[in-house]
């Protein structure tokens, strides 16, 4: 009989452990899902904070005060860019510390100014020629590795066989930081030189207008032909084999490896048609076949979301096709376009792999003017970098990384406020 | 400078506005009766202009199939090439990859050696890697955001986690390189375990973070397209929620999951600067991920970049190697595109 009765409450027991498990399964569950969401944040900011304290610095430089002797002995003012400034600059720094000599000691000391700092001075007396004959201050930038050291990159406290920069040169930078002679200034070399073997002087302005020229280039070929294949495909393409075709294709090629399309214009830009190695126009052309399934897809798209009733009333009103489609559908779905368009240009400003193929990828000092010019882009410039033995040119690339995503975060932003601003509910 | 630029625009504009203003009021006396002659030759004018303009509309459709065509023909054509100075079944079955051409006749390990074997090894280990850290990582997420979370969580979430796919490959790999790898090195050395500066771990790892989005966002967009009436049949059985997502809407949206897994495999075995930047240079037959090992990619980078001649079975070795992986890439994504729509197919 007891048997009987406890049977229903042994049950509603371990029912109730049950549902215990259950619940804590449940839990657990979703403990996991947040873990994965939080662990991809984790990664973002991660990779963002490691990115940001890295390369900050970059937009400072270490720069001394010196004053410089212009002797008129030695500066022909005729023929200025024939003086020996480098001269003038070392007479000026050993000046500073007269117990140095010998020949290596010498040239260490020497060293700590940028090699950068002569032709500075050169370019300087060439506009002022006035001032031959005068003894002028100039502030110029400091070599890169006593940059570091200044900056704390360089720790002073290891031994010195650990470290770049020997306990000589420290001892010089501390004196001239004693006496005043040594600043941190915003780095305008940055933003305003190409490419250079010496930290201290590189910049990424050729890498930013190489990458202008050849996105200016990308954007001027693909966004007509994607917006022309979008409202083909969309508004008058027949339900046919040879429409499927195309349709699959461009999905296809939406995910073909982009190292592939750097095949491709090796192949047949260069090899076949002949155009010129790192040239922003091949690049610019490259990019542009990778950009096109990003435009036609988003075209698409938009012009999928503009209401049939649109079209009928401006066709019972006795518009052409093409009438209906250039005064009423494409301007309402144009801002969707443009979307689609800015976050193509993005993908591209990113891309590295491809251009690497055409010869983007070589060392150039010159800022490029046209779309021709040998150029590099920001993305290879920051692959160049990260290669590089210098311990600075680890700055430089975070430094050079920050300005590329700060254009990416904008072009983005501006897609964001664009769909925003332009979303319309019919 | 910046006036003048603005004065020039301002004039453009006005012209093209009076332009336009002319043509539209044409097109409007023409249809002025009265005027028959000028209709007829407007609509005439108009007819082939819209001819030409669906001409246009159509030579630009036919770009991305030229595309296709241009990467499939230069591919093979090169391919070719470079099977006449190696047999094919060397490259396809050959276990050691060392593209030295000779510089003299009689030079040690002259001929070169191209078997693409391990370097697709390589691949599929730092492929296998980068999964093991997306699939799960991208999966739970996607679940956590179509299911849990709250509206408002999921628009900040899930931009957020779009944001590592719109981040340049170059800055993964410079990070993959000079933060992460070091960081497993040190970990290595502490625990007495050699692991290569260079490890397969470091770039897969890097590469899985990456394309978690691809997982992620496409896998969301499925499990949100599960019908509700199969939860809600679910949960009226008295299942709970994680029951229910684990055995009714996983399964309704294995299909579009399965897609979403290969979409991003394909992503993987495709990527080129993360591996250029923290994987190996040297081919390296092994599964051991603490080890150095190279990619397709990777090969296929350092081949090319440099002024070459381009005859060598050295660099035509690279489109071999291009073509074959745009052939696993496309049968992927041709998989993945499959069952995806299939499975549209079923709930639309």
């Amino acid at each position: 009989m007891t048997e009987h009765i406890s049977l229903p409450v042994q049950a509603s027991q371990t029912g109730a452990a049950r549902l215990k498990m259950r619940h804590a399964a449940e839990r657990r569950f979703r403990i996991y899902g947040l873990a994965a969401v939080l662990f991809g944040l984790g990664c973002i900011a991660t990779l963002f904070i490691t990115i940001v304290s890295g390369g900050y610095s970059t937009f400072t430089q270490t720069v001394m005060n010196i004053e410089l002797d212009l002797d008129r002995e030695l500066i022909d003012p005729k023929n200025i860019s024939e003086t020996d400034f480098r001269k003038i600059v070392r007479t000026s720094i050993y000046e500073l510390f007269p117990e140095v000599s010998g020949r290596r000691d010498k040239r260490k000391l020497a060293n700590i100014v940028s090699p950068g700092a002569e032709y500075q001075l050169r370019d300087h007396v060439i506009a002022n020629p006035d001032l031959i004959g005068t003894i002028i201050t100039l502030q110029v930038p400091m070599s890169d590795d006593i940059d570091q050291l200044s900056k704390g990159v360089i720790r002073a406290d290891l031994d010195e066989s650990e470290r770049r920069v020997s306990d000589l040169e420290i001892t010089w930078f501390n004196a001239l930081r004693e006496q005043g002679r040594v600043e941190t200034v915003f780095n305008t070399t940055f933003f305003s030189a190409g490419d250079s073997r010496d930290p201290e002087l590189a910049g990424i302005l050729g890498a930013a207008l190489g990458s202008f020229y050849t996105l200016l280039v990308t954007l001027l070929l693909s966004f007509p032909i994607g917006v022309a294949s979008a409202i083909y495909l969309e508004e008058f393409a027949p339900k046919n084999r040879f429409t499927q075709i195309i349709e699959i294709n461009i999905n296809n090629l939406a995910a073909v490896p982009s190292i592939v399309f750097g095949l491709l214009g090796l192949a047949v830009f260069l090899n076949f048609f002949g155009l010129p190695r790192s040239a922003p126009l091949v690049g610019g052309m490259v990019l542009a076949l990778m950009t096109l399934p990003t435009i036609i897809i988003a075209g698409r798209a938009a012009l999928k979301s503009v209401p049939p009733s649109i079209r009928q009333a401006a066709i019972g009103l006795g518009a052409s096709p093409m009438q209906t489609l250039m005064h009423h559908t494409l301007p309402l779905a144009m801002p969707g376009m443009l979307t689609g368009t800015i976050i193509g240009m993005a993908q591209a400003l990113g891309e590295t792999a491809p251009l690497l193929m055409i010869g983007m990828v070589a060392f150039i000092v010159d800022i490029p003017a046209s779309v021709m010019d040998p150029a590099t882009v920001m993305p290879v410039q920051i692959y160049l970098w990260s290669d590089s033995p210098e311990r600075a040119f680890v700055e430089r690339t975070s430094g050079a990384i920050l300005v590329l995503l700060a254009f990416l975060i904008t072009m983005n932003a501006l897609a964001v406020v664009l769909r925003k601003k332009f979303e319309q509910k019919w | 400078m910046t006036s003048s630029t603005l004065f020039t625009t301002l004039i453009i504009l006005l012209c093209a506005g009076l332009i336009y203003q002319k043509s539209s009021r044409r097109i409007l006396i023409g249809f002025l009766p009265g005027s028959n002659t000028y209709k007829r030759e407007s609509v005439r004018s108009r007819k082939i202009k819209e001819r030409i303009a669906f001409l246009f509309l159509i030579t630009c459709s036919s770009v991305a199939v030229l595309t296709t065509l241009g990467i499939v023909l230069s591919l093979i054509f090169e391919s070719f090439r470079f099977f006449t100075l190696v047999p094919i079944t060397d490259f396809l079955f050959g276990l050691q990859w060392s593209p030295q051409t000779a510089l003299r006749a009689d030079q040690v390990g002259a001929t070169g050696l191209f078997g693409m074997v391990p370097l697709f090894a390589g691949t599929f280990l730092i492929t296998l890697i980068a999964m093991f850290i997306a699939a799960p990582v991208g999966l739970m997420a996607a679940i956590y955001m179509a299911e849990y979370a709250s509206s408002r969580a999921r628009d900040i979430i899930k931009p957020c986690l779009e944001m590592l796919a719109g981040i340049p490959t170059v800055v993964y790999g410079f990070f993959a390189a000079l933060t992460v790898a070091p960081f497993f090195r040190g970990i290595g050395d502490a625990n007495g375990i050699v692991i290569s500066s260079e490890s397969a771990l470091a770039a897969g790892l890097v590469m899985g973070i990456m394309i978690i989005p691809f997982v992620s966002s496409l896998s969301e967009d499925v499990i949100s397209a599960v019908p509700r009436s199969l939860r809600e049949g679910s949960y009226g059985m008295g299942a709970t929620q994680s029951e229910t997502i684990k055995h009714v809407v996983l399964p309704a949206a294995l299909p579009g999951v399965i897609g979403a897994l290969l979409l991003a495999t394909s992503r993987a075995i495709g990527e080129t600067m993360i591996v250029v930047m923290a994987a190996g240079l040297s081919a390296n037959l092994t599964a051991n991920p603490f080890e150095a090992v190279t990619t397709v990619t990777v090969q296929i980078v350092t081949l090319l970049v440099g002024d070459q001649e381009f005859d060598s079975a050295k660099t035509l070795a690279a489109f071999a190697l291009g073509l074959v992986l745009f052939f696993i890439t496309l049968v992927l994504n041709m998989i993945a595109l499959v069952v995806v729509n299939k499975y549209r197919e079923q709930y639309d």
